[in-house]
């Protein structure tokens, strides 16, 4: 596939970000294109997270824009960037634990489809459509991310692993162009992590574009297109998996400090 | 009666208010105390006041004890409330929510206030003032020697819990409780300990708070919840959590007070110290003393 | 999946029904009907608080002034300009729809302590109007002669009349919010409850809907208000106080807030203690509240409603 020609749905120019005089994140410029997967990597306290916090809209950044699909979307608030086609999920996950498995997905479906409070609270026929509409279009995403059986169980009963997958489920659900994953194999075991690769390879299949922040170097090597690298919430370096396992600056950085 | 110009009715408000408002910073501390280790705001921080009230004038009218002991005895007596309080209302709650801290510390503020009017009544009672009722005259103002006691306590109270907090191990263990609770824990400090004390603590600030105002406005079972309500006002008008903060807010809420009483309407005179806590809390809810850029992390 | 379910709806809906009958049938209980009205008001203002508090997580200790400003204007409108009771209570609903916005649209951006704080300094202030705003709400003493109810002629002059009436309603507003808990608005709701960055991530205006939430649980307790003026004819200030918005915390805690089943609950039984059994306790009956309130805070933090899954799961362990 020739990716050069492809557009980039995400633009980042010039991002800072700054908490009481500390600087998270200072100029940071790069582009995702559409349909790949890409990763952020660095250590920790590289801004990784604040980057996609500013992404997905939970606070505007000090300076610069961030374009998706050509938009600006610095200013907006989150759940605005949400309606627009990105969607995230918690490094820290952030289920719905007073709800089931499928509500959470069924919550995914916000951005989509939703009622209004009357017509909700008078059951009018076109509530009722909808509701039936959510709940298809999250059995067909729980299908897709294999937790078909366990629908009904409350969210928080789930193992770990699957906590993680729901999570990404309930992203799926709105249905986004851009999802972006805040480390989606942090505490999972081999077994875990394998599904969990794979299903961001399949999501990636089906044309979403993938945002990735990992710490498994062994998932974001296998995964992604291209790999971005933070450091004192600077970019140190941007390319393929090859390069950047090459590069200098990123080695002195991940062992710079221990050597 | 001889008619009192403008500039001296002014000044007879300035210093009522300058009084109240000692009573208000005294609150306003005790929540930040609390608060500060905790993060739970205490509903019934005004209970402690008016048990302070009730209590001393039990041991100095009641029991004619003289005011040196019946003070420090009331004292003891509201900071074991304090105690209980943590014991049987918070720490027994097994999943602290903010929702179910605030409905507990209001279950114990109506069931402490339902003690007290099972004990003493509905009626207010009278305390006598520490060094007698003869006023001063300064400016045309009227001042009556009480007003002195309970701007020097605050003083007192403000130059203890300095002392205590930037001297003392345990107060610096309190302090540490308060900027992060887990690295406290890692270093050997007691958490749970230091949440008891800070109710003990603040209790016993309630109590002198209680004691200084009874003899210039009387004191009655149901007074609680006003005062903590102006006190967590002058809280948050100083900046929740800021020691300075919460003396500034209380004078400030004091003299508000008693300008909007005099000036505007005397029937209104609780509102004011309410609207200004709503305006505060609706834009700037850091308070004159709270870091901005830390409530813009916050999201208060 | 949350579904509150048809069956229990249709048998408490019969009871309902019923129990005016029932209740005249037992001479010691025959004035049960006569609380029950209070029982349906008050049920009004908590189905409209466990949406607000249990499922959306947003504290209110304020909601007395509410039903204030619905009791009230109803009574100002109806006795001094001899206004339509009907129109008087929609007006009072819009009335207090508007003053909660403006009271909710910044109160709801805080959180936690600030926005119990800022409810309840807003319910003093609104109770010390009522006092002091003598000329319109005749102040301290109270306002007589407001007018009872009627509809084409026919008027709910008695207490059965009447009960049905506040039935009617009390159902109608179950319906709706139940209606809403099981809807996408309902889940976006327990949504902001749990989690409001993962909520704002789904799309969900967190700003927007707490604030519908907020003007919704105000204008059921404005109509509970209008209902309890034409009810009893007279109303004072003292029945808004701050101690009833405790009330109604003490109602939706005892229930259960997590559940629209609590409401009714809680309002049940909060509302025959302290109109039947309570008593003898005359004024100290606060001290059982507050005893209530500290106990289900501690040992039952799902309310009465959360008794039954709380001897499943102990019943499980047991095992």
């Amino acid at each position: 596939m020739n990716r050069l020609a492809q557009e980039h749905v995400l633009d980042v120019q010039g991002v800072a970000m700054t908490f009481g005089g500390l600087m998270a994140l200072s100029n940071l410029n790069f582009q995702v294109k559409k349909g790949t997967i890409k990763a952020v990597i660095g250590p920790n306290g590289a801004g990784k997270t604040t980057l996609f916090n500013i992404i997905t809209g939970s606070f505007p950044p000090t300076k610069g824009t961030v374009k998706f699909k050509d938009e600006p979307i610095e200013n907006l608030k989150a759940h605005k960037i949400a309606d627009r086609g990105i969607s995230r999920t918690f490094q820290t996950i952030e289920l719905f634990s007073n709800m089931t498995v499928l509500e959470n997905v069924m919550m995914g479906c916000h951005t989509c489809v939703r009622t209004s409070f009357l017509s909700s609270g008078l059951k009018l026929p076109r509530s009722h459509r909808k509701e039936t509409e959510i709940l298809d279009r999250a059995m067909k995403v729980l299908r897709f991310i294999g937790l078909g059986e366990k629908i009904n169980e409350p969210a928080d009963s789930l193992a770990l692993g699957e906590q993680k997958i729901l999570e990404i489920g309930r992203a799926l659900a709105s249905e986004p162009e851009l999802v972006c994953l805040d480390e989606p194999a942090a505490g999972l075991n081999e077994t875990e992590t394998h599904v969990a690769s794979s299903l961001i390879k399949a999501i990636n299949a089906k044309g979403i574009t993938v945002l990735l922040v990992e710490h498994d170097m062994k998932v974001v090597m296998n995964i992604s297109d291209e790999i971005l690298v933070l450091n004192y919430g600077q970019k140190i370096a941007e390319g393929t998996p090859e390069g950047i396992r090459n590069n200098p600056r990123v080695i002195e950085a991940y062992l710079g400090g221990e050597a | 009666m001889e008619t009192i110009s403008f500039t001296s009715q002014l000044f007879q408000y300035l210093i009522t208010g300058l009084t109240v408002g000692s009573v208000y910073a005294m609150v306003a501390v005790g929540f930040n105390i609390i608060y500060n280790v905790t993060e739970i705001i205490n509903f019934a921080q005004g209970e402690f006041v008016m048990l302070g009230g009730l209590i001393m004038v039990f041991f100095h009218v009641g029991m004619a004890l003289p005011l040196v002991l019946a003070f420090p005895a009331t004292v003891i007596l509201v900071t074991l409330v304090g105690i209980l309080l943590d014991r049987l209302a918070i720490s027994p709650i097994r999943q602290p929510s903010v929702l179910t801290l605030i409905i507990a510390t209001i279950a114990a503020s109506i069931l402490i206030k339902g003690i007290a009017m099972f004990i003493w009544g509905k009626d207010p009672f009278d305390l006598p003032a520490f060094s007698g009722r003869n006023p001063i005259t300064v400016m045309g103002a009227v001042i009556q020697p009480q007003y002195f006691w309970v701007i020097g306590f605050l003083i007192v109270v403000v130059i203890a819990l300095s002392i205590f907090f930037d001297r003392t191990i345990i107060g610096k263990a309190m302090s540490a409780c308060a900027d992060n609770a887990d690295a406290a824990k890692l270093v050997g400090i007691n958490v749970k300990q230091m949440i008891l004390l800070s109710f003990a603590l603040s209790a016993a600030i309630g109590a002198v708070a209680g004691v200084t105002m009874t003899p210039i406005s009387l004191m009655e079972y149901d007074r609680g919840a006003m005062l903590a309500v102006k006190g967590f006002g002058a809280a948050i008008l100083g900046g929740l959590g800021s020691f300075p903060g919460a003396i500034l807010g209380g004078l400030i809420m004091g003299a508000i007070e008693s300008f909007g009483a005099g000036l505007v309407s005397s029937g209104y005179k609780d509102a004011f110290a309410l609207i200004v806590l709503l305006a505060v809390l609706f834009f700037k809810p850091s308070g004159i003393l709270g870091d901005i850029e830390i409530s813009k992390i916050k999201r208060f | 999946m949350l579904q509150i379910a048809k069956l229990p709806i249709a048998i408490f809906a019969a009871l309902i029904i019923t129990f005016p009958w029932m209740a005249h049938q037992i001479p010691v209980i025959d004035h049960y009907a006569d609380i029950m009205v209070f029982v349906g008001i008050y049920c009004l203002i908590t189905i409209g608080l466990s949406l607000l508090m249990g499922y959306a997580g947003q504290i209110s200790v304020g909601h007395a002034a509410f039903f204030g400003i619905g009791a009230y204007v109803s009574g100002i409108l109806t006795t001094n300009y001899g206004l339509n009771p009907w129109i008087c209570m929609i007006i009072a609903m819009l009335i207090t729809a508007v003053i909660a916005l403006l009271v909710g649209a910044p109160s709801l951006k805080l959180k936690g302590h600030y926005l119990a704080m800022a409810t309840l300094a807003f319910g003093i202030i609104i109770f010390i109007i009522f006092n002091e705003e003598i000329e319109w709400t005749g102040g301290p003493d109270g306002m007589p002669g407001i007018p009872g109810l009627s509809l084409f002629g026919f008027k709910f002059d008695s207490v059965d009349k009447y009960y049905y009436l506040v039935w009617a309603f009390v159902l109608a507003a179950f319906i709706f919010t139940a209606n809403i808990i099981q809807s996408d608005a309902g889940r976006a709701l327990r949504a902001i409850h749990t989690s409001e960055p993962a909520a704002s991530a789904m799309g969900v205006d967190i700003a927007k809907f707490k604030i519908i939430v907020f003007v919704y649980s105000a204008v059921l307790a404005s109509l509970a208000g209008s209902l309890y003026a034409h009810y009893l004819n007279f109303i004072n200030p003292s029945t808004f106080d701050l101690f009833f918005s405790i009330k109604l915390l003490i109602m939706i805690a005892l229930g259960g807030m997590h559940n629209i089943w609590g409401a009714i609950i809680g309002a049940l039984l909060i509302t025959f203690l302290s109109y039947e059994w309570l008593h003898y306790f005359e004024e100290f009956e606060v001290i059982v509240y507050g005893a209530i309130l500290l106990l289900v805070t501690i040992f039952l933090p799902n309310g009465l409603v959360g008794v039954p899954e709380m001897l499943k799961s102990w019943v499980r362990r047991k095992n």
